[in-house]
């Protein structure tokens, strides 16, 4: 018996009317745990009863507080019928069995029936105590923690990342079984509801236990997903990455000075750089006053002196140091390069799958990336006989991460990471879908061996993360000229391709890098991670969508799956040539955070792709689009096309503009490697185009040699152009993405909006593809713009992690989900801010200097020869003085600007304040009224699907969130009709979301999302049923401006937004 | 073709005041969005009527699954579906509780039953208010009414509690429901020119002196009704009128004090016997209650006109009720000063409220 779980019910609120005759209710309680119920008194005649019942002890196994939920049942006591229920709680014991997670569950709690939704609530307290279990073969792994960000959670550190994990389990769906056909709905829906519970608990047990295995404590970037297979069955799959997290100590770092919300490690690896003294003996004397001033500006100087001594011991103790000698081989630094590869490769080899599910890596994990891969297939459902034994559904997803990890390979890479897994099912036929980005990892932290601990355990958190490149420079030995590219460039280090030139799998035109010209890179780069916050960035990004509807032949069984199978290709071929289409349109050369999602349906397939489109500054600069007639025949057809490319031309010319993508201009020089024969294309990654050859044949008006060239030789093409220039563009003060952050926004207030938007579209019988495309493209584009002007109140604002579902829940409709937060910036900040980028630009400055002065070194190293590197080199610093400084003057030019429009505008301004909605009036407003209506009793919790939180500091997570819930109705039109259905469910589980994240102790929900909505109609027999998954992490945060103490400056400023937006 | 299902949901109920108030008015969608397109929205935010109609009907439905909760305004507080910062919760349920003055004038005085709703339909055509918006203000006097109908306490205070309305909202609701008990008469064609807000002062007055509540401060008393005794006692006054002497008296006292100071002179002098008649005679008869419900039409008709018809200003009115109060005091025989003055206090301030065009 090693747990013991006590729970108490104490009063609750609101309850419904359950006897009409008296207009009251005798309410009693029924807490059940397993097998074991526990019941409450009646207590009589009341709406708001006080049960104040004693301590329920139930005696349990660890295993089953893992898998069971603790299950409150509120019921109205009747003497002469059945009592009849009047709703549930599910509490999920998970949190409560990890000691760094919450000690109680305590609060109130939504009471919720599957047919009448939240009635009222129920004030309870549940408390664990746990004994420790030593048993070797224990089934149960309490205390390994999970997450489900997608990156080292902010107040832990990775010691050591192990790798993929995954488990499945597979259930029949009670919904199918015979016995549903004699109970009722309800009965139906919560048993449904508490298997589901029921599998996730087994599940993250499972995996928790894989974790142990492997040595961790904590699974990151957990995704749990459900396959409702109807007939066949229930399956619940989840993947994660398995790590060794350690606790920050609660001392402050140097981060939270900066209102600015980008994450410690872009702070922290500035003293790498004052690593480096006294190791490479740097006797100039400029920079380093200079360089002391960073110090002071950054950190206390007293993790230095502990740092940099610590460091010193750990360059003896690292395995590697043996390798120096393999550092003074040529300056391409193919051997070391290969070593270090050898080594991580040696690291990742031993696991099945080099699969990473984060996104977001510490400084110096990610070397390279190769490019997205991804694998689909199609499977038909069959029963699943035994679910002891899921050994189909098992070995579907095994072939299919043989696939990707071939992929991979393919692509010079012994990583994927950003990895995720998906399916879409009809009927009987299922596509699973895995995709990924292919990378080179550092063996940082992926070392086999016990990690020198005592020496990172007596650490600063502050120089975990920056130990990257010191590590690196140590591994180097004395080769600086080597272990320099690895440090100095983090910028675009990422970019450099990881595969061989000679040998690219697909054909890509390579340049020498825009930012070090002295390592290769592809002309665009397509990416399922966040973009790595040192990355290089010119301009600020944005959401590209690529939307695509095929019709598709009804068919049954094999000859279903065939058809779809058949079409797959195309349709991702034509998604990626949009999506390619569409980034050139805007000047861009890269994807972050590229999702593909393929939904399948009886009549048809969609297919949506977005990602955020960027600049970086790394890459080369995309060419133009070139529009080519087949037919040069006829006058106007010429006129025709001249008009369309001028059109192409304007918009990129606009776009460029909007997204500030000015790059600094350098001598045009393509050292491409000859174009190889394609001889092996991976799926997705098709750069370029197969026209890239005609370019150089046709002078284009462009000169460029990259220009990209559309054929219009029939009326499709035409339509596809048009489709093109269709996309609206965001609003002014809008901007959107769909990954953590924005590129080029930093001053974020404190006020976010978080929202689930769901559309349901009727088609049109027979329907073109060209007529399907055009309406799903509208649907989509509606539907932001829909979402702008609902939040047009928050201006500036930008739609972060804008994340689109797409499902087919009957022939003829089309259901788009959106979830995302809206997070405003600050334009008064704006002042403090060009301060501040001042501040940065000046440590820019700084760095740069000491490039160059590395770079003299270098170049003293090997003077003998004139260095053919250093004129592009030179030329590269000067460009990136120049964006520096170009960045610089259009934050001084957009100051003017707004200035402009505060003073032209002001009287525009307060009449729509008197009128229009408005949050941010709101936000000053409720500076006094947050005082004056302090009383409200229901504390606010923030929900977000980034994994932070804008002027705030997370200072403990909870526990990981994971909710799923069932509503059902036979009164739709009563209840508003579909729409009001929906919108009551969905805010009944925010609602719930809320008040366990407010029970566990916390004020947030991060990383949340919105896993499934299936929504059912019937609107014939006034019936409507909906199934809603949620996750995220409870998490506890602080107000910046409350744990400051330092800075008066910025922390005036921050009070003043953080009150502001507590009300929001 | 066509969008079959659309929602919006955010973790922090979003709320548009415009549309809010166009939704409380009773506009349909469609006429909503009429509006809001007039109003210029669509240029300032780039927005097509699609967008607008889809948001309008969002706005809507978040309002009537609020509207259940706006109806037990401390709910609001503490219900767990709706995240609503606090100063917009206030905002909504200030807005929700606001009524249109036109349309209080017609119900003021009625009696809050299921006949007067009926007869709505006939308010919203004659004040503009459409009929749905006409039920909703209808429909919270009612509830108000029921709520502080029973309750012990200040009743301005009562109502400001239950309903967390801000303090001047609160007491012309507590007017309404002051109205509403006594079933005072405000419909004659001679009270049309009296705006709500002159009787919302004058409830004021009445509730803070002549009911029981205004006496004591026990908290068994009521603030809807009139103090009964009061009123009894007030039958005692008659003898300003009655007793000759003490006419002729009181008349010279006032008409002393008011020689020269004012240009009606003549004809105050000429009507003093009877206004003073007429003031009086209010007073005897308010121990019954259908003479209370004339209360307003009698002052109108027994001072205001008469004051009028000889074109006095509102100083002149002022001048000669304050010394035909005063005076009172100076008669030797005349012995119920308190009632006196408990009276003539209301009175007077009641006219001079009500002593406009």
């Amino acid at each position: 018996m090693p747990g013991k779980l006590k729970a108490k019910i104490v009063a609750g609120r609101h309850l419904p009317v359950m006897d009409r005759a008296s207009d009251l209710t005798d309410a009693f309680v029924e807490v059940k745990f397993g097998n074991t119920t526990f019941k409450t008194d009646v207590y009589p005649k009341s709406l708001n009863p006080q049960w104040n019942s004693e301590w329920f002890k139930f005696e349990v196994d660890d295993e089953d507080l893992q898998d069971e939920p603790l299950q409150i049942t509120v019921l109205d006591h009747d003497t002469y019928s059945a009592n009849d229920a009047i709703g549930k709680v599910y509490i999920d014991i998970d949190p409560l069995l990890c000691s760094e997670a919450a000690t109680v569950i305590s609060g109130w709690l939504p009471i919720y029936d599957t047919i009448h939704g939240i009635r009222g609530e129920i004030n309870v307290l549940v408390k664990v105590d746990l004994f420790n279990d030593l048993n070797r073969f224990r089934q149960s792994s309490c205390g390994v923690k999970f997450f489900c960000t997608t990156s080292i959670p902010r107040c832990y550190r990775a010691i050591m990342v192990h790798g993929f994990v995954e488990e499945l389990v597979v259930n029949e769906d009670p919904e199918y079984q015979w016995i549903d056909r004699i109970r009722t709905p309800r009965a139906s829906n919560e048993a449904r509801q508490r298997l589901i519970f029921l599998m996730s608990g087994e599940l993250q047990r499972k995996i928790g236990l894989k974790v142990l295995e492997m040595g961790g404590n904590a699974v990151v970037g957990y995704l749990q997903c459900f396959d409702l297979e109807g007939e066949s069955g229930l399956v619940v799959r989840a993947i994660g990455t398995a790590c060794t997290l350690e606790k920050i100590s609660s001392t402050l770092p140097a981060t939270a000075t900066h209102p600015s919300n980008s994450s410690p490690s872009k702070d922290m690896k500035e003293p790498g750089f004052g690593e480096e003294a006294p190791g490479v003996p740097l006797s100039s004397g400029p920079p380093t006053p200079l360089r002391a001033q960073t110090f002071s500006s950054f950190s206390p100087s007293k993790s230095y002196s502990r740092q940099s001594s610590s460091s010193d011991t750990e360059l003896s103790l690292t395995p590697k140091t043996g390798m120096g000698s393999g550092g003074s081989a040529g300056k391409e630094g193919g051997p070391l390069k290969a070593l270090l590869r050898q080594q991580t490769q040696s690291a990742l080899e031993q696991r099945e799958y080099p699969f990473f599910t984060l996104a977001a890596f510490p400084p110096g994990f990610l070397l390279h990336v190769g490019g997205v891969v991804s694998a689909r297939s199609v499977k038909l459902l069959d029963r699943i006989h035994n679910p002891d034994e899921p050994e189909t559904r098992d070995a579907w997803w095994e072939e299919i991460r043989q696939e990707i990890k071939s992929h991979a390979k393919a692509l010079g890479c012994h990583a994927v990471v950003g990895y995720s897994e998906s399916t879409s099912i009809c009927e009987e036929v299922c596509i699973l879908s895995a995709s990924g980005t292919a990378a080179i990892l550092s063996s940082r932290f992926m070392q086999d061996g016990p990690l020198d601990t005592e020496h990172r355990l007596s650490r600063q958190p502050l120089c975990v993360f920056s130990t990257g490149s010191e590590r690196v420079e140590g591994d180097m030995g004395s080769s600086a000229s080597l272990g320099f590219e690895e440090v100095v460039s983090p910028g675009c280090g990422f970019c450099h391709i990881p595969y061989d030139e000679l040998n690219i799998p697909f054909p890509a035109q390579l340049t020498y890098c825009y930012c070090c010209r002295r390592y290769k890179v592809p002309d665009v780069l397509f990416t399922t991670i966040d973009l790595p916050t040192e990355a290089n960035v010119t301009g600020k990004g944005c959401l590209i969508q690529a939307r695509l509807c095929r019709t598709k032949k009804k068919a049954q069984g094999e000859g279903n799956a065939t058809v779809i199978s058949n079409l797959l290709p195309f349709l991702e071929y034509e998604l990626h040539t949009q999506l390619m289409n569409k980034l050139k349109l805007r000047g861009m050369n890269a994807l972050f955070g590229l999702r593909i999602q393929i939904s399948v349906g009886e009549t048809m397939l969609l297919g949506l792709a977005s990602a955020t489109g960027v600049y970086l500054t790394a890459l080369p600069s995309p060419g133009g689009i070139q529009i080519a007639g087949k037919t040069p025949s006829d006058i106007t057809y010429e006129q025709h096309i001249s008009n369309m490319q001028k059109k192409i031309n304007d918009t990129i010319a606009k776009n460029k503009e909007l997204y500030e993508i000015n790059p600094p201009e350098v001598v045009e020089e393509i050292i491409g490697s000859p174009i190889p024969e394609p001889r092996q294309r991976s799926r997705l990654f098709r750069s370029q185009s197969e026209s890239s050859d005609e370019v150089s044949e046709l002078d284009l008006s462009h000169g460029k040699k990259d220009a990209f060239v559309l054929e219009i030789d029939d009326t499709d093409a035409v339509e596809d152009i048009h489709a093109l220039l269709t996309d609206s563009p965001t609003p002014a003060g809008f901007y959107s993405c769909n990954t953590e952050i924005m590129p080029g926004i930093q001053n974020w207030t404190s006020a976010i909006q978080m929202f689930t938007s769901v559309r349901v579209f009727r088609l049109n019988a027979n329907l073109t593809n060209q007529g399907l495309n055009k309406i799903f493209s509208d649907l989509c584009e509606n539907l932001l713009k829909s979402l702008y002007f609902k939040l047009r109140s928050m201006v500036p604002c930008c739609l972060c992690h804008l994340n689109f579902t797409v499902a087919i829940p009957e022939d003829e409709l089309i259901q788009v989900a959106v979830t995302a937060v809206a997070m405003s910036f600050d334009k008064e900040q704006l002042l403090e801010n060009g301060k501040q980028s001042g501040e940065k630009t000046l440590i820019k400055a700084i760095t740069e200097n000491d490039e160059q002065l590395q770079f003299n070194l270098e170049l003293n190293a090997e003077t003998s020869a004139p260095n053919p590197l250093s004129s592009p080199k030179g030329l590269s610093e000067v460009g990136s003085h120049l964006s520096a400084r170009d960045r610089c003057s259009s934050w001084i030019e957009q100051l003017k600007l707004k200035a402009h429009t505060i003073r032209r505008g002001s009287v525009k301004t307060t009449s729509s304040m008197e009128k229009a909605s408005p949050l941010p009036e709101g936000r000053s407003r409720s500076l006094r009224s947050n005082r004056s209506y302090s009383g409200s009793s229901v504390a606010v919790v923030k929900m977000t699907p980034l994994s932070f939180i804008p002027g705030a500091k997370i200072i403990k997570y909870l526990g990981i969130i994971n909710m799923f819930f069932i509503r059902e109705t036979t009164s739709l039109r009563e209840e508003g009709g579909v729409s009001g259905f929906l919108h009551t469910f969905i805010a009944e589980v925010f609602a719930m979301v809320r008040a366990h994240v407010a029970a566990l102790g916390g004020n947030a929900v991060v990383s949340y999302s919105m896993k499934e909505c299936v929504f059912m109609e019937n609107p014939n027999k006034n019936q409507a049923q909906c199934l809603i998954n949620v996750s995220g992490d409870a998490v506890m945060f602080v107000r910046e401006s409350e744990l400051e103490s330092t800075s008066v400056q910025t922390q005036s400023a921050t009070t003043h937004t953080s009150n502001g937006a507590e009300g929001t | 073709m066509s969008v079959e299902l659309d929602v919006f949901v955010g973790n922090t109920t979003i709320m548009d005041k415009e549309v809010y108030q166009l939704w409380l008015n009773g506009y349909t969608v469609n006429d909503a969005v009429k509006v809001r397109i007039e109003g210029g929205v669509m240029e300032e935010c780039e927005a097509s009527a699609e967008v607008l109609l889809s948001d309008t009907m969002d706005q809507y439905r978040t309002f009537q699954m609020c509207e259940r909760l706006l109806h037990h305004p401390a709910k609001l507080a503490n219900q767990l579906l709706f995240q609503i910062p606090p100063d917009r919760q206030a905002m909504l349920i200030e807005r929700y509780y606001a009524f249109d003055d036109s349309f209080v004038r017609e119900v003021l005085g009625k009696k809050l039953s299921k006949g007067t709703k009926k007869d709505l339909d006939d308010v919203s055509t004659k004040t503009g208010i459409t009929l749905k918006s006409c039920r909703r203000q209808f429909d919270n006097f009612k509830r108000v009414f029921k709520v502080v109908e029973e309750l012990k306490g200040p009743l301005v205070e009562n109502i400001r509690q239950h309903f967390l309305l801000p303090d001047q909202l609160a007491r012309d609701y507590a007017a309404i429901v002051f109205f509403a008990n006594n079933r005072f008469e405000t419909g004659k064609k001679k009270l049309h020119y009296l705006t709500f807000q002159d009787f919302a002062f004058c409830a004021g007055q009445l509730i803070n002196n002549w009911t029981l509540g205004a006496v004591d401060n026990i908290m068994e008393d009521m603030d809807v009704d009139l103090d009964k005794e009061f009123l009894q006692e007030l039958k005692d006054l008659k003898i300003l009128i009655t007793d000759k002497d003490l006419l002729d008296q009181h008349k010279s006292l006032v008409c002393t004090a008011l020689r020269g100071k004012t240009n009606v002179f003549n004809e105050m002098e000429a009507n003093f016997k009877n206004l003073s008649r007429g003031l009086v005679n209010i007073a005897a008869k308010l121990i019954n209650a259908k003479d209370v419900r004339d209360f307003f039409i009698d002052l109108v008709e027994k001072f205001i006109e008469p004051c009028r018809s000889d074109k006095w200003t509102s100083i002149d009115v002022n001048l000669y009720l304050t010394h035909y109060t005063n005076s009172v005091h100076i008669l030797d025989t005349f012995k119920h000063h308190a009632v006196w003055t408990r009276y003539m206090g209301v009175i007077k301030s009641c006219i001079l409220r009500m002593y406009h065009d």
